[in-house]
């Protein structure tokens, strides 16, 4: 028989749990709210940056496609800028490092262009300074795509329906270099990042899992993440020796002799992340997960030297699995790419 | 008696316009928000006398480094944090390209007179 003071006991225990149920759900909610700064911050500027001189329209934007997918802007015909950013792999191919010309086994790894209109410079080492000036690197590349740009030129304007599409796209202009470059980075600048649980999250949907809410906040703070992979993009368009064990390729150093430079990289974007392993110029990580451990770890001096951002983490295996859930929720929804029907004599 | 006192203190103001240009300026030019900036303001270039010292200080919660890879002015500064500050001496005219290593969009002109 309960008395009437251990039912009011039971009651005040009661009432108690239930109201620090509504404070742990309360503190749960603030948890799970992005401050106004985050806003600002992470969401992606509408306006896609362009070049006064290479302004996009829509033909010019359907001319890079069809460059952009047709192979025989390589020496052997068989290789697009396509086959290595490939759109259904991230627009990257999925290996530890490129295969070019041959077969070859390339240095690094393929970069995706997903949101590269927003970057400051081109390539892992930065050496392009527009995405005009890269595209037409990797065509001429001998271990790359092997292409003479006389003889795509001649190609090209051997194929009616491209020269009509050139005169559309850049009347007067002809067939050259500087067309084709611009074309495709016209192209290339529509391949933006689309809204991902995170966006959908700052636009206040309830997205992100607390785990990932959890990991972004250790990206921010304990973690030092957003020290280099910074603002929307998730990248400062810097250059950083991250410590890679065994790494001999001393990257940036070869365009800017500054002793900090040795074996650093351009900070790639996190966005689409989880849609590209391997990770690094070299591939050398297969997972997130593995990644997480490096910085984990404080990274490997190379070349002497190391980003002075890198050092021991000491994350629990708790912090480290929030932080790849947070990664795993900048992916966005696919961009629905159609292939286009490519010029023939 | 007027005219030897306007003669003198001329002189001496002579005296002081000489001494200013002889002796090095030291000017103070910070990284902050990934810029350079002078007294709050972001800068793209700065006008400086040869000899003049300008401290590059870093505002930013994050590494710079500092360096110029120019013809006639060489230097690396080496990856400092907020809070410090390092100098370099301009003693050449000419136009000095100054860049951050780690954040290829930060350059700042140094026109050296």
């Amino acid at each position: 028989m309960i008395t009437r003071v251990s039912r009011s006991k039971a009651l005040t225990t009661a009432l108690l749990g239930v109201t620090l149920g509504l404070m742990n759900c309360i503190t749960q909610a603030a948890t799970a709210t992005p401050s106004e700064d985050d806003i600002k911050t992470y969401l992606r500027p509408m306006e896609v940056p362009q070049p006064k001189s290479n302004l996009s329209t829509p033909e010019r934007v359907e001319l890079g496609k069809h460059l952009f997918f047709d192979p025989r802007l390589s020496g052997s015909g068989w290789i697009s800028c396509a086959t290595c950013h490939n759109p259904a792999l991230g627009w990257s191919d999925g290996l530890p490092t490129a295969i070019g010309h041959g077969m070859q086994v390339l240095g690094r790894s393929t970069p995706t262009i997903l949101n590269i209109a927003y970057q400051k410079s081109q390539f892992w080492d930065g050496r392009a300074a527009t995405m005009e000036e890269q595209a037409l690197g990797p065509i001429q590349a001998e271990p790359e795509m092997a292409g003479n740009m006389e003889n795509v030129i001649r190609d090209l304007s051997d194929l009616p329906m491209y020269r009509k599409m050139f005169d559309t796209a850049y009347p007067g202009q002809g067939i050259t270099n500087d067309t084709i470059a611009k074309a495709i980075a016209t192209f290339e600048r529509t391949v933006v990042s689309s809204d991902s649980p995170f966006d959908l999250w700052l636009k206040g949907q309830n997205t992100m899992s607390v785990a990932a809410v959890r990991g972004f906040d250790l990206f921010k703070g304990k973690a030092n993440c957003a020290a280099c992979h910074s603002g929307f993009n998730f990248t400062d368009n810097g250059f950083h020796n991250i410590g890679l064990p065994n790494n001999t390729d001393a990257g940036r150093f070869a365009i800017k002799p500054i002793k900090v430079m040795k074996g650093a990289f351009k900070t790639p974007t996190l966005r689409d992340a989880a849609l590209t392993p391997p990770y690094m110029h070299n591939g050398q990580y297969k997972s997130l997960e593995e990644v997480v451990d490096h910085y984990n770890n404080g990274g490997t001096p190379t070349f002497d030297n190391l980003d002075p951002n890198m050092k021991k983490l000491d994350l629990s295996k708790q912090e480290k699995k929030d932080l790849v859930e947070f990664l795993k929720s900048l992916t966005g929804s696919p961009l629905m790419i159609t292939y286009p029907q490519l010029p023939v004599k | 008696m007027f005219r030897t006192g306007y003669l003198s203190t001329g002189l001496m103001l002579m005296g002081i316009l000489v001494a200013a240009s002889a002796s090095a300026g030291e000017i103070t030019i910070g990284q902050k928000d990934k810029s350079f900036v002078m007294n709050g303001a972001k800068i793209e270039t700065v006008s400086i006398k040869v000899g003049d010292t300008i401290h590059f200080r870093n505002e930013d919660p994050w590494f710079h480094n500092i360096f110029s890879l120019s013809d006639i002015k060489t230097f690396d500064l080496g990856s400092y944090p907020k809070g410090q500050s390092k100098p370099a001496v301009f003693d050449k005219a000419g136009m000095v390209e100054v860049e951050c290593a780690i954040h290829p969009s930060m350059i700042l002109k140094v026109d050296v007179k």
